[in-house]
C-alpha cells in the first residue's frame, strides 16, 4: 500500500493537501468573481451593463481591481494604533476562509483506489468505510464567525477616526444581536439531526432521493437563519457598519491598498461561507437526485445551490433600502429572537409527540 | 461610575450624502443627534455681487449655475424679474415654450431628488432608474440650447432661438412614458416596508414651524400648507393650465416624498396642455432697444451687426425702481429682487434661494433623531449647494 505515515497511507496526506488547496482556491476565485458577478447582476437589474472594458464582457475586471489595489499606497494614519490597525484586516479575513474547512462540499469520491470524502477536515475509516469529521462542526463555524467581528471592531477602534469608530460599534452590536437568532435557528436543526457534525447533518437530508432537505421541515428556521446571516455579513439591507451615505465607509474608512482589499475579500468570503452553510444546513448540502450514485454530481449540486444563494443576496441588494440602526436592533431582538425561540419550542413539542 | 461624553462629528464638506459641499457639525450622544449646525460657503461664487458689474443680458448665464439641477427655472425667474422691471410683454409662443421647459426642469430636478434620496436611504436601483429618465430631459436641453446643464436658453424678451421641429415629439413622447416610470419607482419604494420605516415619522416639521422658518416648495406642501406660486401668484401663463397642487398631512419625509411624486405627474399634465396650445409665431419680442436682433441680420447686414454689438457691449438702460419676482422652483420659491438706478446694470440684485431658507430647518428636523435620519432629512429637503452659497 505504498509509504505509510502514522498508520495512514501517503495518499491520504496528498488528498488532504489537495482538498485544502482546492477549497481555498474555490473560495478565493469565487470571492474574486463574486465581485464581478455582483457588478454584472446588479448592473443588468439596473438597466446598465456593468464592467465591459477589461477582457471579454469585463471578465478580467476582478484581476485588474486586485492589481490596482495591490499597487496603491499603504496609508497608516499617524494617530492610529499601528499594530491593531495592521492586524485587524487579517483577523477579519482568516476566519472567513477557515470556516470552509468543515463544510462538506461533496460525497465520497474514489481516486486511484482510495476513497476520499469531499470535506477538508475529515477522513475515512478504511475498514468500516465510515467518514469522520469535526463532530462539533456547527459550533466551530459559530466560533469562527464571531472571531471575524474582532477584526471589524479592532479596525474601527484602531483607525482613530470617528466614522470608523461608529462603524465598528454598529458592527459589533449587529453581529452579537444577530448571531443569537442565527444560533437559535441552528438549534432547531440540531434538534432534528441530533448531531453537530455537518457531514451527518448532510447525510440525514438524503432521504426522498436526496430531497429530504431541512428547509421543508424547518422553513421558518431556514428563513430566520438566512436573514440573520445576511445581517451578520453586513449586506444590504443590513449594511449599516459601512453605510456609505451615512458613515462614509464605516470601519474601513481609513484603510487603503491591500488592507482594504482584505476587508473586501473577507466580506465576500463571509458571504460565500454563509451561503455554503445555509446550503449545508437547510438545502441538503450536496444532496440531490442521483448525487449518491455519481459523487461528482453532488459537487455540482453544492456549487449550484451556493451560487443561487449568492445570487439571491445580490438580488436583495439591488432591491431593498437600508434599515436604521435602532430599527435593526428592534428587528433582531424583538422580532427575530422571539420567533426563533418559539420555533424551538414548537419543534420540541412536535418532536416529542412524533417520537 | 462610568461617564459618557458627547462626540462632535464633522460631516462634510467631503461626504457622500451631503449633496455637494454642505458641512454639518454634529453633536452626538452615541448615534443620537443633539445638535446639527450647517456650515455653508464652500461653493460661494458671488453671483449677486458679480451681477452689479454686468449688464442685464450678461447676468443671465450666472443664473444657470444657481440651482444647477434646474437651470431653466432659474433663467425663468431672472428674465421674468427683468421683464417686470422693463414692463415688456413677450410673444405667446415664447411663453409656452418657457413653461414647457420650466416643467421639464421640474421633472429633472425631482428625478435627481428621488435618485439621491433613495440612494441615501440605500435603495440603489431607483438611483439608476431615475438617472435614465433624466437623460431624456438632458437630451431635450441639448436639442434646444446645445448644452445639457448650463442651457442659458431664455432671453430677456423671449427665447434665444426657436425650438427645432423634433422638439414637440420628443417632449410628448417623454411625458407619455414618464407616468409609467414613476409607477416603477413607486413599486420599488412606496409600499416597501423598509422605505416606510425610514420615512414615515422622520423629519417632522409642523405647518406653523414650516411657515416660521420660511420653508417653501414641496417641503412646505408636505407639511400641509396649500401654497404654490404657480397657482396662487401665477407667472409665465400658468393660470391657463389645469393642475392639482398636492398637499401632505403628516408633515414627514414620506408625505414630502408623495407630494413630489404627484408634482411630477402634474408636471407631465401641464406639459401636455402647454404642447396643445403651442402655435407657430415669433419667440422674441420686438423691442430693438432691449432684445438681440435675429442672427441672420447680424451675419448679413452691417446694421444688424452694429445692433447686436450695441446690445452685447452696452446693454440697455432699465428704468429706475425696484422689482421682486418669485417663481415656484422645483425646490421652493426662488425670488429675484432687483434694484435699478436707471443704468444698464442692476444697482443691487438679491436672490432668494429656496434651498438656503429650507436648510435652516435641518436642525429642528433632525434633533433627537439618528445619523441615518439626518441623511434622510438632507435628502427630503432637496438642497442644492450651488444655490445656497450662490
Amino acid at each position: 500500500m505504498g509509504i505509510e505515515i502514522l498508520g495512514l497511507p501517503m495518499m491520504y496526506y496528498i488528498a488532504m493537501v489537495a482538498k485544502v488547496l482546492v477549497a481555498f482556491l474555490f473560495v478565493l476565485l469565487t470571492v474574486a468573481y463574486a465581485t464581478y458577478a455582483e457588478r454584472k447582476i446588479i448592473g443588468h437589474m439596473q438597466v446598465r451593463l456593468g464592467p465591459m472594458r477589461t477582457g471579454w464582457h469585463g471578465l478580467l475586471q476582478p484581476i485588474a481591481d486586485g492589481l490596482k489595489l495591490f499597487f496603491k499606497e499603504e496609508i497608516i494614519p499617524s494617530q492610529a494604533s499601528t499594530f491593531a490597525f495592521l492586524i485587524a484586516p487579517v483577523i477579519a479575513l482568516v476566519p472567513a476562509f477557515m470556516t470552509f474547512a468543515v463544510i462538506p462540499f461533496g460525497g465520497v469520491i474514489e481516486v486511484a483506489g482510495y476513497k476520499i470524502p469531499l470535506q477538508v477536515a475529515s477522513y475515512i475509516d478504511v475498514a468500516s468505510g465510515k467518514v469522520y469529521d469535526v463532530n462539533v462542526g456547527v459550533l466551530y463555524i459559530l466560533a469562527m464567525s464571531s472571531l471575524g467581528v474582532y477584526g471589524i471592531v479592532l479596525a474601527g477602534w484602531a483607525s482613530n477616526s470617528k466614522y470608523s469608530l461608529m462603524g465598528g460599534l454598529r458592527a459589533s452590536a449587529q453581529l452579537i444581536s444577530y448571531e443569537l437568532s442565527a444560533g437559535l435557528a441552528i438549534v432547531s436543526v440540531f434538534m432534528l439531526s441530533q448531531t453537530l457534525s455537518l457531514n451527518e447533518i448532510v447525510n440525514q437530508q438524503s432521504s426522498f432521493n436526496g430531497l429530504g432537505w431541512y428547509i421543508f421541515k424547518q422553513p421558518l428556521a431556514a428563513f430566520l437563519f438566512f436573514i440573520c446571516s445576511i445581517a451578520e455579513i453586513n449586506r444590504t439591507p443590513f449594511d449599516l457598519p459601512e453605510a456609505e451615505t451615512e458613515l462614509v465607509s464605516g470601519f474601513c474608512t481609513e484603510y487603503s491598498s491591500m488592507k482594504y482589499a482584505m476587508f473586501f475579500m473577507a466580506e465576500y468570503a463571509n458571504m460565500i461561507t454563509v451561503c455554503a452553510l445555509t446550503t449545508t444546513l437547510f438545502l441538503g448540502g450536496w444532496n440531490g437526485p442521483f448525487a449518491t450514485v455519481f459523487p461528482l454530481l453532488g459537487l455540482v449540486y453544492f456549487v449550484a445551490k451556493v451560487y443561487f444563494l449568492i445570487f439571491f443576496c445580490m438580488w436583495i441588494r439591488a432591491t431593498l433600502p437600508r434599515y436604521r440602526y435602532d430599527q435593526l436592533m428592534h428587528l433582531g431582538w424583538k422580532v427575530l429572537l422571539p420567533i426563533s425561540l418559539v420555533n424551538i419550542v414548537v419543534t420540541g413539542i412536535i418532536g416529542y409527540f412524533i417520537k | 461610575m462610568a461617564t459618557t461624553e458627547k462626540m462632535t462629528l464633522n460631516m462634510g464638506p467631503q461626504h457622500p450624502s451631503t449633496h455637494g459641499v454642505l458641512r454639518l457639525v454634529l453633536e452626538l450622544d452615541g448615534e443620537v443627534i443633539l445638535k446639527a449646525t450647517p456650515h455653508i460657503g464652500y461653493l460661494h461664487r458671488g453671483v449677486e455681487k458679480l451681477s452689479e458689474h454686468r449688464t442685464y443680458h450678461q447676468t443671465l448665464p450666472l443664473t444657470d449655475r444657481l440651482d444647477y439641477l434646474a437651470p431653466m427655472h432659474n433663467n425663468l425667474g431672472y428674465v421674468l424679474a427683468v421683464e417686470k422691471l422693463l414692463d415688456i410683454q413677450i410673444p405667446e409662443r415664447a411663453q409656452v415654450i418657457r413653461t414647457i421647459m420650466a416643467e421639464m426642469t421640474r421633472l429633472e430636478s425631482h428625478l435627481v431628488w428621488i435618485a439621491c434620496h433613495a440612494l441615501d436611504i440605500g435603495a440603489m436601483t431607483v438611483f439608476i432608474y431615475a438617472f435614465r429618465e433624466r437623460e431624456t430631459v438632458m437630451e431635450t436641453y441639448e436639442l434646444i440650447s446645445g448644452a445639457r446643464m448650463t442651457s442659458n436658453f431664455f432671453r430677456i424678451g423671449g427665447l434665444s432661438q426657436d425650438v427645432p421641429p423634433e422638439f414637440e415629439k420628443k417632449v410628448r413622447d417623454f411625458v407619455s412614458v414618464m407616468p409609467g416610470y414613476l409607477d416603477q419607482y413607486e413599486g420599488l419604494l412606496t409600499t416597501n416596508p423598509i422605505w416606510l420605516k425610514r420615512t414615515v415619522g422622520n423629519g417632522v416639521i409642523s405647518a406653523e414651524d414650516a411657515i416660521d422658518y420660511g420653508i417653501t416648495g414641496p417641503a412646505l406642501r408636505g407639511s400641509g400648507v396649500d401654497w404654490d406660486l404657480r397657482r396662487d401668484n401665477p407667472y409665465s401663463g400658468y393660470e391657463k393650465y389645469n393642475f392639482k397642487v398636492p398637499v401632505g398631512e403628516k408633515c414627514d419625509t414620506f408625505d414630502r416624498y408623495k407630494v413630489r411624486l404627484v408634482e411630477m405627474r402634474e408636471a407631465c399634465k401641464i406639459i401636455n396642455q402647454a404642447l396643445d396650445s403651442l402655435k407657430p409665431g415669433p419667440v422674441l419680442s420686438d423691442y430693438p432697444q432691449i432684445c438681440y436682433p435675429p442672427k441672420e441680420n447680424v451675419y448679413n447686414s452691417i446694421e444688424g451687426l452694429i445692433h447686436h454689438f450695441k446690445i452685447a457691449s452696452e446693454g440697455f438702460p432699465a428704468p429706475e425702481g425696484e422689482v421682486y419676482q418669485g417663481v415656484e422652483n422645483p425646490k421652493g420659491e426662488l425670488g429675484f429682487y432687483i434694484v435699478s438706478d436707471g443704468g444698464n446694470k442692476p444697482y443691487r440684485m438679491r436672490i432668494r434661494p429656496p434651498s438656503f431658507v429650507n436648510l435652516q430647518a435641518i436642525e429642528k428636523m433632525s434633533k433627537g433623531s439618528m445619523i441615518a435620519d439626518l441623511v434622510a432629512v438632507i435628502g427630503t429637503l432637496d438642497i442644492v449647494l450651488g444655490e445656497i452659497d450662490r
